[in-house]
């Protein structure tokens, strides 16, 4: 993914990450590292809560938990690629994108995602997707960082 | 004063110490010394003598010797009643009548409420008084019984503790707010206590002598009441509550009630209190009327039973000398009071003539526990303490004449009585009085 | 989480962390160019004054709007209350104009409790009588983490009127849950009995001062001067005003807090006021986060469709 996105963009130039709470902010520390291995330069990653901007606050019984936003630097006409772990309906990235639009205004924004499992309710579509999954609705998918502690790995627990 | 003093031979009694016994006294730069008990070896008496050598002697044989009095209720009228009395004329009555350290009401005129007239008050005995002064605040502003007087600074510009006396505070609340407030500063509260919707009209005690003078009286209820509501008060809040001028049965119970709960109460009695009922009043006699009136022969028992166990602390004068003119009319309109400072301490003698109290106990009652309630280092022959000391006679007999008295209050319902017991000689502030 | 905020006393302390976690990103809301989220967007809040307020109610407002509700003020002298309409009904047409918060604030203790049983909006509590003020409470136990790192541990001074302070009480009712070392410092008439918390209680502010982490100034209203409580502002800042001196009878990195409004020479000297020690104007800023926080969480669904 990492090649994909510096050969998308040719070259770094401009270009920053941001990652979505919780899962999108370890793979996005993982692709500036491989970025910085390959091309020898250091991008800016930062982290970004979705919580306050999500459309389902007044339905769930619970409250998301509001962790870290850290975007130190401006947005404006930056290229920003957002990236989280799992794409599923797509409705994470809208208030991700509107989040983003109240710190500035990118000149672009791309989406990396780890995996794409299908299921799309908005017309959202990630510009790296690292590999697709198909699942039905009941399924869950649990992505682990071993950088959480735990292995590396991918798993699909199904609801029943 | 120049030189020392050393006084001989006297019966010295220091309640403080436990001394009582014959001895000699020397008072060296205004401060005690110390104290000899005869009975040494013929060694130390010629030591003594040689030490006498170089000091003024005074030779108190068959004569007592105790701690400055304290009177820690009197009303100097200064400022604002200099026609009645004034610090100067107050200051040496008490020395005649063996009182070092004199406790000064606040009802005088500005009302001792703040810490100016307080300043004013230690002023002017530092400049006239022939004895030591400690302001007693008032409570409330004016006195009126409505807000707290601003206590700390008072304390600081010297007053010992806060009263309203003259007039009871009436709101309970307030009461409660000054018992509480005093704690901060360590100052017991003292209380006149005085229902004025009971006591309203009355001149003299509520009974028979009254209805047979076509008088209204102040029925005893009228100060129990609010000693109990004091008292009650006292327990609510922790703080420190003297009772002034105790003059019934039911108050000495109530008291002693308070004190085996555990309650911080104290309380004086006054000489008339013990010494005379409202039988004296008969004649429309003004120098007879005050403020508790003069109540029964059991009250008086009561009294003295509440100084035999202790239940009353102190007998203090309160000393309320009022101009001629004040007292020669129709007894309505007399004011309440009597002078008392220079009768007291024979009053109070009686109760030892009487075998009520022993001598120590006495000095108890009028230097000892005045001062540690107000927490002065008075009442006491310690080494190292002011020379505050009186030579009493105790079997000097003299007749009350008022019109020889020092104070310019004449009022004493006990003119004309033979009393047993005068000081000779009172040295305070290094001044000898004779 | 609970329906309502009416008093801290209730409140556990997760519930308590989850609101300063949660209030700690608000904060960082409060920074951006844009402080705003469209979070409650859709959502009305009422801010329901019966007393005068110009700093807590100003707060509240500006946490609602922030958090992008629609906000209406309603102000008693000219309100239908004053044509004697019951407090039952008041809220009960308030509830019928389809409100999903009510903010307030009445001299009667009691009242938002009164209030969270009688409508389905969520209540919260911004002062009522002496009784509490949950939200000051929340705001200066922000500070003083953000300040100090944690709670547990610190000795706390509280100055003044606790007496009469639903800020104090609200405040011992919270730091107590914290393992804090509370003192209530004051005339003896300002301090009431404590009643099973463990408090420690100094009549002389030199003894209560010493060695404290923070010290919380109280507001000395006037007209309990005179009824007792004291008897001037003079000696009562004598001997129970924040001067330089006595602060420095504090730990030398002691916070100074006040909820506001000060009474300068009364409570508080200008100079500690104006002290680098003075966390006052923190607390103000810390109080629309901790506010957006609370209604943010407070903020529920019923779980069904929309």
């Amino acid at each position: 993914m990492a090649h994909e996105i510096i050969e998308r963009n040719k070259g770094t130039e401009g270009l920053c990450l941001v990652g979505i709470q919780r899962g999108g902010v370890n793979l996005a520390k993982k692709l500036s590292a491989r970025i910085r291995d390959i091309e020898g330069v250091d991008i800016p990653v930062g982290s970004l809560d979705i919580s306050l901007y999500r459309d389902d606050l007044g339905l769930r019984k619970e409250h998301p938990v509001v962790r870290q936003t850290n975007i130190p630097w401006d947005l404006t006409d930056r290229k920003t690629v957002l990236v989280d772990d799992v794409l599923f309906t797509g409705r994470s990235i809208r208030a991700a994108m509107d989040a983003l639009m109240d710190f500035g205004r990118p000149s672009q924004i791309q989406l990396a995602v780890l995996l794409d499992r299908g299921h799309r309710e908005l017309p959202i579509r990630a510009d790296y997707v690292g590999k697709n999954i198909p699942t039905s609705k009941g399924e869950n998918i649990e992505v682990q960082f071993e950088e959480d502690g735990r292995e590396d790995g991918v798993f699909i627990v199904s609801s029943e | 004063m120049g030189g020392n003093v050393l006084i001989r031979n006297g019966h010295i009694v220091d309640p403080s110490q436990g001394i009582d016994g014959v001895g000699d006294i020397l008072i060296e730069h205004g401060k005690i010394a110390g104290i000899e008990i005869h009975g040494g070896s013929a060694e130390e008496r010629k030591q003594r003598e040689t030490k006498a050598a170089d000091s003024r002697t005074v030779d108190a044989a068959g004569m007592y010797v105790l701690p400055g009095l304290v009177d820690m209720h009197a009303h100097l009228r200064e400022p604002g009643f200099e026609s009645k009395e004034t610090i100067a004329s107050g200051t040496m009555a008490a020395v005649k009548g063996g009182f070092t350290s004199v406790c000064c009401m606040p009802n005088t005129d500005p009302v001792n409420d703040n810490e100016t007239v307080t300043e004013f008050i230690l002023r002017k005995n530092h400049a006239e008084g022939s004895c030591y002064v400690y302001p007693i605040g008032a409570i409330t502003k004016g006195q009126k019984g409505e807000e707290l007087a601003e206590m700390g600074m008072m304390r600081e510009a010297g007053c010992v503790a806060f009263s309203d006396d003259g007039r009871p505070v009436t709101n309970g609340l307030v009461m409660r707010r000054a018992l509480e407030y005093s704690k901060v500063f360590d100052v017991p509260i003292i209380s006149h206590c005085e229902d004025l919707a009971l006591s309203e009209g009355g001149v003299m005690n509520e009974g028979e002598a009254a209805l047979l003078l076509g008088l209204s009286g102040i029925p005893s209820s009228a100060e129990e009441v609010m000693v109990a509501r004091d008292v009650i008060l006292a327990g609510l809040t922790g703080g420190r509550l003297h009772i002034a001028h105790v003059s019934t049965e039911g108050s000495v119970r109530i008291i002693r009630r308070a004190k085996e709960r555990g309650i911080r109460v104290t309380a004086e009695t006054c000489p008339h209190y013990f010494c005379i009922t409202e039988e004296v009043v008969e004649g429309y006699n003004t120098d007879a009327k005050v403020n508790p009136p003069l109540r029964r022969q059991r009250d008086i028992d009561a009294i003295m039973q509440g100084l035999m166990d202790g239940t009353i602390d102190v007998i203090a004068t309160d000393h309320a000398p009022h101009h001629r003119d004040e007292k020669r009319r129709e007894f309505d309109k007399a004011p309440f009071g009597i002078s008392g400072l220079e009768t007291a301490l024979a009053l109070g003698l009686g109760l030892v003539h009487g075998g009520v109290l022993t001598m120590p106990q006495l000095v108890e009652k009028m230097a000892l526990n005045p001062a540690r309630i107000l927490g002065l280092q008075k009442g006491t022959l310690k080494a190292g303490s002011d020379a505050d000391v009186v030579v009493v006679d105790v079997k000097r007999e003299w007749t009350v004449d008022p019109e020889g008295f020092v104070s310019k209050g004449k009022n004493t319902p006990f003119r004309g009585w033979v009393l047993k017991g005068k000081p000779v000689m009172t040295i305070c502030k290094g001044k000898i009085h004779e | 989480m609970r329906k309502d905020l009416v008093g801290i006393r209730e409140v556990s302390r997760e519930d308590i962390d989850s609101i300063l976690e949660t209030a700690s990103s608000f904060k960082d809301v409060l920074k951006r160019d844009i402080k705003k989220v469209p979070t409650l967007r859709g959502k009305t809040a009422v801010n329901l004054f019966f007393e005068p307020s110009t700093r807590t109610k100003t707060s509240f407002e500006l946490a609602e709007k922030r958090l992008s509700t629609d906000v209406l003020n309603f102000s008693v002298p000219t309100s239908s209350v004053v044509k004697g309409e019951s407090l039952y009904d008041t809220v009960k047409t308030i509830e019928a104009y389809g409100v999903d918060f009510i903010v307030i604030r009445h001299s009667s203790s009691g009242v938002p409790h009164f209030i969270a049983r009688n409508v389905s909006a969520s209540v919260i509590n911004a002062g009522d009588g002496i009784n509490e003020h949950p939200t000051q409470a929340l705001l200066d136990a922000f500070t003083i983490k953000e300040k100090k790192g944690g709670l547990d541990g610190l000795t706390i001074a509280v100055v003044g009127d606790v007496f009469h302070s639903r800020v104090a009480k609200s405040g011992l009712y919270l730091l107590s849950k914290y393992g804090a070392r509370i003192r209530f410092i004051g005339p003896p008439a300002l301090i009431p009995e404590t009643n099973g918390y463990d408090v420690e209680v100094f009549h002389n502010m030199d003894a209560g001062l010493r060695d404290a982490d923070v010290i919380m100034m109280l507001r000395i209203q006037m007209e309990r001067q005179g009824r007792g409580f004291f008897p001037s502002t003079q000696e009562y800042f004598r001997y129970w005003g924040l001067n330089m001196k006595r602060l420095g009878l504090a730990k030398k990195d002691a916070l100074v807090m006040h909820p506001g409004p000060m009474n300068r020479g009364i409570e508080i000297s200008s100079d500690v006021a104006d002290s680098s020690q003075s966390v006052i104007l923190d607390q103000v800023t810390n109080g629309i986060a901790v506010r957006m926080a609370v209604m943010y969480l407070l903020n529920r669904g019923d779980g069904h469709g929309r």
